[in-house]
């Protein structure tokens, strides 16, 4: 039986971590994310499901508490906004370099530097191009309402180990403090140490008494090994782009122009969709749910159909680059964003659409 | 031409005065002859079988001289980043309370990028064994200043010795997590004479036994020369070690039972 | 069916709690809802608001510019949100403290002296209720029983002795609302 509750994007997605049979989060307070580890130490999770649920010292210290338990096959979560993750950013390396499962929620607020604790979308370029150092990707997933916030915590996890790679969710302070009806999922149960030894034979829990130990790093000094390793990790991403690329469309089938937007932008942009329509001009809206693997190819698709292409984001022009890539040239792209914490409205985007694009 | 030393026909049962312990792998160390590591290594291994706690263990290696210390434990092991070691093992103990989880780290690792991750992991108590290896020196990244170097100790990065006055004072990260209430067992030992081996090892069989009693940190530091580093012969290095490391960091135990000695 | 709604007044006045009886209202019977916060530091006894969306269909932006109703219960937010009020549309407040009045002819303005109604009733705390009321009367979405389930749900259990006071208040208001 599923449950209806009226949540913050925040409050969903630590109920839904519960829920998912979750085994470790660790996490740190910082606006506006805080909600989440604030929830769980409410609920007792550790009471509930056995759960361990920990406020760290540090961001940085939080970050490896989770490359620890992931090391160890647990289902492992860590939670912040912006500046935070640019601390964890270390720890995200290591864990995509050493192939771990783990997941990892960006409440984004406006930068650079301590900015703003308003919402903003002004991470995409640390999320989907580097972050921390070396040639790793993260499977990014970009909700758009409190319901995704709990859907994609269990998507997330999913992924994660399918792939053995550290996913994040890339929200914003409005998804994350917005509250909206939210339909939850029953309790999964926490798999137990015997499951997990089973289910993930790579991870270190106490080496086998027939069998080489685990040896859980992301270092290799011999440069050959190291390249060969890359490459297995290049040749996973590649797969990723081929079977996980997620995305929604609205209104595209006889549009004229396209609005290209993710996360709480692309809430707007439905409504700005209307609005235009009303007024005569056939806009529609293409939603990248993956921003990693981003949906290049339906993007390509339609500007062989479209006469102009707005890119809509919470930020100064990131994600519209991988518009341009994507429709290389054969049709107007603009970018359309406010930032620094102000959120644009439906009309503004409305009227980029007209200037920038139609009357452009 | 290499000539081997093998003979088989000597080495027989009656012969057998030494034999590496089986939570040893058999590469070949990558630490400095004469430097405490390896010894430092070998005491742990032992604990760890003589315990018969081989497949319950989940240690944490450091980066630094030891970063590929998991090479050379015949045990699971995680590799963690710069000073995060503490940070790992409690996610590892928190997720596993029935294992047996230690740190393995050195003076830079330990006492400066991860003063926070240490300080924190002591203060919550997190019911794991710390070994700290503390020679004074960044060893791997070629005999850089550490948090533990000696005032007026020459380095790399000091080399014209340790003005405290520009470079700030030596750091005893023992005596301060021993103030902590999450410490359990707080002691600092050596392993450059039998005699200080045997103890050591003793130090750090009680340590691991202290976790069977989920009442927090125990904490070896394990005071090593560097001789490399130094740049001293192995030997030189030693009475170095006993002639000015001993006197700032004096060996014994600090904190036993919970309580502070003395 | 889709009703925009901002609440805005100081914290402390109940504004964000009230949104929030209104969304579970609406989830009582079977709408969308949504409630997006002013969050930060002004929530820190500055000024509070709160948009609150209910609709028969899947709700697009929870961010807005204009909407079909503004409840207006402090100056500052008079001045800010009485021009958001779309033509048409409702501005409901309360003139305790309004220095300003709403002067826009294009759209039905009313007030609820809730504030003094909430001293009469001897508790400061059915505030928010007594212009939940007024509102109702104005714009009568959702259903009575909703409004007590949602309270219900909304509510700590510890608090739920207080629903019958509570909804005393929203009678109140539905009674003493009025038209400028």
């Amino acid at each position: 039986m599923k449950e209806l509750k009226l949540m913050k994007g925040n409050e969903a997605f630590a109920e839904a971590v519960i829920r998912a049979g979750v085994d470790g989060y660790f996490g740190y307070p910082i606006t506006p994310q805080s909600e989440v580890l604030e929830y769980l130490m409410a609920q007792k999770p550790y009471e509930r499901t056995g759960m361990v649920v920990l406020q760290a010292e540090s961001e940085v210290a939080a970050i490896n508490m989770v490359y620890g338990g992931a090391a160890c096959g647990k289902k492992v979560v860590t939670s912040s906004s912006s500046p935070g993750i640019s601390l964890k950013q270390e720890g995200i390396s290591y864990i995509a370099g050493a192939e771990l499962p783990a997941l990892i929620l960006n409440v984004v607020r406006g930068g650079p530097g301590l900015g703003t604790i308003q919402p903003s979308q002004s991470d995409y370029f640390q999320s989907t191009k580097g972050g921390g150092h070396g040639d790793y990707r993260l499977i990014v997933l970009a909700p758009a309402s409190v319901q995704e916030m709990a859907d994609f915590a269990g998507l997330g996890f999913d992924l994660a180990f399918k792939y053995r790679t550290p996913v994040l969710i890339l929200s914003d302070g409005v998804i994350g403090q917005m509250m909206e009806k939210v339909e939850l999922n029953p309790q999964v149960k926490r798999r137990s140490d015997e499951e997990v030894a089973a289910e993930c034979p790579w991870a270190t829990t106490g080496r086998p008494k027939n069998g080489p130990r685990r040896i859980i790093t992301s270092l290799e000094l011999d440069s050959a090994k190291q390249e060969i390793h890359n490459m297995k990790l290049q040749a996973k991403y590649k797969e990723m782009q081929e079977n996980e690329v997620r995305f929604e469309t609205f209104d595209t089938e006889d549009a004229d122009y396209l609005l290209v937007a993710y996360g709480s932008s692309a809430r707007i942009c439905q409504k700005a969709v209307q609005i235009a329509r009303k007024k005569g001009i056939k806009v529609g809206l293409l939603r990248p749910i993956t921003l990693f693997p981003y949906p290049t190819e339906a993007i390509s698709k339609l500007a062989s159909q479209v006469k102009g292409i707005l890119s809509v984001e919470m930020s100064a022009g990131q994600m519209v680059e991988d518009v341009r890539l994507a429709v290389n040239g054969r049709v107007k792209v603009e970018h359309f964003g406010r930032y620094g914490g102000i959120v644009p409205t439906p009309d503004e985007v409305v009227k980029a659409l007209e200037t920038k694009i139609i009357g452009g | 031409m290499t000539e081997t030393f093998d003979k088989p026909e000597i080495r027989t049962p009656e012969n057998l005065v030494y034999s590496k312990t089986k939570v040893l792998t058999d590469n070949v160390l990558s630490y400095c002859p004469g430097c405490g590591h390896g010894t430092a290594h070998r005491l742990v291994a032992e604990v760890i079988d003589e315990m018969g706690i081989q497949n319950d263990t989940i240690g944490v290696a450091p980066v630094g001289c030891s970063v590929l210390a998991y090479n050379f434990f015949d045990i699971d092991m995680q590799q963690a980043a710069h000073g995060r070691a503490p940070a790992l093992a409690t996610a590892i103990k928190r997720l596993y309370p029935g294992k047996f989880v230690f740190t393995y780290q050195g003076d830079g690792d330990l006492a400066a990028i991860g003063t926070a991750e240490t300080i924190h992991a002591c203060n919550r108590g997190e019911n794991i064994v710390i070994i700290f290896i503390n020679n004074g020196i960044y060893g791997m990244t070629g005999g850089q200043m550490a948090p533990t170097t000696l005032p007026g100790m020459p380095t790399s990065t000091s080399p014209y010795g340790r003005d405290t006055h520009i470079m700030g004072n030596p750091l005893k990260m023992t005596e301060i997590v021993a103030t902590l209430p999450g410490t359990y067992m707080v002691t600092r030992q050596a392993v450059h004479t039998p005699a200080a081996v045997r103890k050591a090892k003793k130090a750090i069989r009680m340590a691991f036994e202290n976790q069977k009693l989920d009442k927090g940190v125990s904490f070896v530091e394990i005071v090593s020369n560097c001789n490399s580093g130094w740049k001293l012969s192995p030997v030189k290095a030693n009475e170095w070690m006993v002639n000015n490391m001993f006197p700032f960091y004096q060996l014994g135990d600090i904190k036993m039972n919970g309580e502070l000695v003395k | 069916m889709t009703e925009e709604i901002i609440i805005a007044g100081f914290g402390g006045q109940g504004v964000l709690s009230m949104g929030k009886i209104l969304a579970y209202s609406g989830i009582m019977q079977d709408q969308e809802v949504a409630w997006m916060p002013s969050y930060g530091p002004e929530m820190r006894g500055g000024t509070a608001n709160v948009t609150v969306i209910l609709s028969d269909e899947r709700i697009s932006s929870p961010i807005l510019n204009q909407f079909d109703t503004a409840i207006i219960l402090n100056q500052q937010s008079m001045d800010k949100f009485e021009k958001a009020v779309k033509p048409g549309g409702i501005l409901l407040y309360d003139p305790n403290g309004i220095t300003r009045h709403p002067s826009r002819t294009d759209i039905s303005i009313y007030r609820v002296q809730a504030a003094e109604a909430a001293t009469a009733m001897g508790s400061a705390k059915t505030f928010n209720m007594i212009v939940l009321g007024a509102f109702l009367k104005l714009k009568p979405i959702v259903k009575m029983e909703n409004v007590e389930k949602g309270l219900t749900k909304s509510l700590p259990a510890r608090h739920h002795k207080s629903i019958p006071m509570n909804m005393e208040a929203v009678a109140k208001g539905l009674e003493i609302v009025e038209k400028v």
